[in-house]
Order: structure tokens, then C-alpha cells, then sequence
């Protein structure tokens, strides 16, 4: 515990952010949504959905770091959020490579 | 056990002073206050994992039939309103703003900031809410509710239906975890209220806040996923 004490000297246990970084928070979600529905309208094929998945991740960053304090957590936290990040990213590829897949190859008696 | 470590895990502070005064918020199988919390947190981020894993089963379905019906989801994706769901996003950015400034206060023990905020997070939830409700009224009215009375004159009606099919089971499912956080945020109102929380204990303030945080995640996926497909 002595590192606690250290971390948290006085009384409150969590960081205190100032209200100008949730404010930059808050515009640069804004900005990001703006960013969204403009790329939409404009045709680069493949690349709008890769577009709009890449500035929701960066939305979704953005909230978890600081609106959820996950800058400021433990390491254990941290660890919890990437594992269930690395089984979402398992599930779908390890999913869609099952469906894709199935009709790759002839199966007898189909 | 030497009595001075029995008379420590009496106080709750090991370490310290005895006469040095227990929180009365502090569970007696917690050190002190910061690992309450640390571990009430984590708790917390415990149950976020089962809840991605729960939204992502359906995220999962929904990149499934995008790859099998894919002129279907984007003749469906233009039914949508792009202007009710855009502005449903800046609501939801906008209540997890306040909802950051509530738990700020909370950690500052500013009881007036947390009951301002906490409203101010309510009434933009329920207003997101009620905008849910005009979209869908609007597509009751136009009939693209799957099932037998699905009614479509476009391209490819199959697939249109299993994207109203995702669209409804997707938001239908984030507007029931919007009711739930309104729900919560009643009780927490509530406890701030009373003074319940201050510099040293605002553990319900902070992982409820989380939950609406992650709420608002879920959305901010949904809104380019469902409105903004082949809009160019």
C-alpha cells in the first residue's frame, strides 16, 4: 500500500482533470462526427467505411482515455479493456473467416 | 496476530494511527479508500468487457449479412434519417460531457455542480429518447418494420428486412441500456441529493458514469454503421 499513499497523496484517490480538457474533449467528438457525415458524401469506394470505422475508433478512444478516466487507471484496467478489445477482434475474424469461407470448397452430398 | 496490527485492521488503516478516524463509506474488507474504489472501477470495467461482448454479437451479425446483402443494406441505410441521427450523436456527445463535469464535481464534493449536470445528463438521455421515438413511429408508418406486413419497393427487399431487422434489434437494444442509465442516474441524483458524496467517496457517481460513457461508445459505432452507408 505504501505506493498508493504515494500516488494519492491527500484525499481524493482519482485524477482531477481540468473542465478545459473534458471542453477539448467534447469539441474534438464534435469535430470527429462532423468529419464523419461529410466523408460519407464523398465516394473513395472501400475507403468510407474504412474512414468512418477509423474516426469512431478515434471517438471511441477519446471517451475511454479521458471522459473514463482509463488514462489515470491501473495497469489491470487497462489489461481488462485490451483483452476485451483482442476477443472482439478474435470473434469477428475467427467468425467471418468460418462464413466466407464455406463455400470455398465443394462438399460432398450438397 | 500482534495486537497492534488487530487494532489497524480494526481501524482500517493499516499503518496508521488507530484514533485516525474510519470513513464510514470504506467496507471493512477494503485497506482504505482508494483500493475501495480502485476495485470498484475495475468491477465495473469487468462488466463493460460482457457488455462489448454482448454488443459485439451483434455487431458481428450485422458485418455478416452487410457482406451477404449488401445493395439491401444500403437501399435500407437511405430510409434512415441522417438528421435525426446525427443529431441523436451530438445529444449523446454532449450528455457524456455533463456526465464527465457530474463526476467531477463529485470529486471536488461540489453538491450544487453534481445535481446540475446529473439533470443536465438526464434530460439530454431522454431527449434522445424521444427523437428514437419519431424515428420509429416514422418507420412503423412506413411499414419497413420486418416481418409479414414488410413493405418494400426498392432494391433488394430480403436484404432490407434483415437490415431493419439489425437496425431495430441494434438500437432497440442501446435505447434499453439508455433507459437503464436514466434509471441510474435517477438514484444517483438522488444520493447527490442528499450530500451522499464527496472528495473521499464518489465510487457510485464514477462507475455510473462509465456506463454511460460506454452507452454512448455503442452509438457512436452504430451511428456511421447504420445512417451514413452509401450516402455519396
Amino acid at each position: 500500500m505504501a505506493d498508493h499513499a504515494a500516488t494519492h497523496a491527500g484525499h481524493t484517490h482519482g485524477h482531477i482533470a481540468p473542465v478545459s480538457m473534458y471542453i477539448t474533449i467534447f469539441l474534438a467528438l464534435m469535430a470527429g462526427t462532423g468529419i464523419t457525415v461529410a466523408v460519407a458524401y464523398v465516394d473513395v469506394g472501400f475507403f468510407n467505411t474504412a474512414v468512418a470505422l477509423g474516426i469512431a475508433v478515434t471517438k471511441a478512444t477519446l471517451v475511454i482515455l479521458y471522459f473514463m478516466h482509463v488514462r489515470w487507471a491501473s495497469r489491470l484496467t487497462w489489461l481488462v479493456i485490451l483483452a476485451s478489445v483482442f476477443w472482439l477482434i478474435l470473434m469477428f475474424t475467427i467468425g467471418m473467416t468460418d462464413y466466407l469461407s464455406r463455400d470455398w470448397m465443394g462438399v460432398p452430398g450438397r | 496476530m500482534p495486537e497492534a496490527n488487530q487494532a489497524a485492521l480494526r481501524s482500517g488503516h493499516h499503518g496508521e494511527p488507530a484514533e485516525h478516524p474510519r470513513n464510514p463509506n470504506l467496507q471493512h474488507h477494503f485497506m482504505d479508500m482508494a483500493q475501495q474504489q480502485e476495485a470498484s472501477a475495475l468491477g465495473m470495467w469487468v462488466f463493460l468487457v460482457t457488455e462489448v461482448m454482448f454488443f459485439g454479437g451483434m455487431f458481428f451479425a450485422y458485418i455478416l449479412y452487410r457482406t451477404w446483402y449488401h445493395e439491401g443494406f444500403i437501399a435500407g441505410s437511405h430510409h434512415l434519417d441522417l438528421f435525426w441521427g446525427a443529431l441523436n450523436t451530438v445529444i449523446l456527445i454532449v450528455s457524456s460531457l455533463t456526465m464527465a463535469l457530474a463526476v467531477r464535481a463529485a470529486q471536488l464534493g461540489n453538491r450544487r455542480g453534481q445535481i446540475v449536470n446529473l439533470i443536465l445528463t438526464m434530460i439530454f438521455g431522454a431527449a434522445f429518447l424521444g427523437i428514437k421515438a419519431i424515428e420509429y413511429a416514422a418507420k412503423f408508418r412506413d411499414k419497413v418494420i420486418p416481418g409479414r406486413h414488410f413493405e418494400w419497393h426498392e432494391a433488394d427487399p430480403t436484404g432490407a428486412q434483415a437490415f431493419f431487422s439489425i437496425y431495430f434489434a441494434m438500437t432497440g437494444m442501446h435505447a434499453l441500456h439508455m433507459v437503464v442509465g436514466l434509471g441510474i442516474m435517477s438514484v444517483i441524483l438522488f444520493m447527490a441529493w442528499r450530500g451522499r458524496f464527496n472528495q473521499d467517496y464518489y465510487t457510485p457517481v464514477e462507475i455510473s458514469g462509465l456506463y454511460w460513457h460506454f452507452v454512448d461508445i455503442v452509438w457512436i459505432f452504430l451511428f456511421p454503421l447504420l445512417y451514413l452507408l452509401g450516402r455519396h
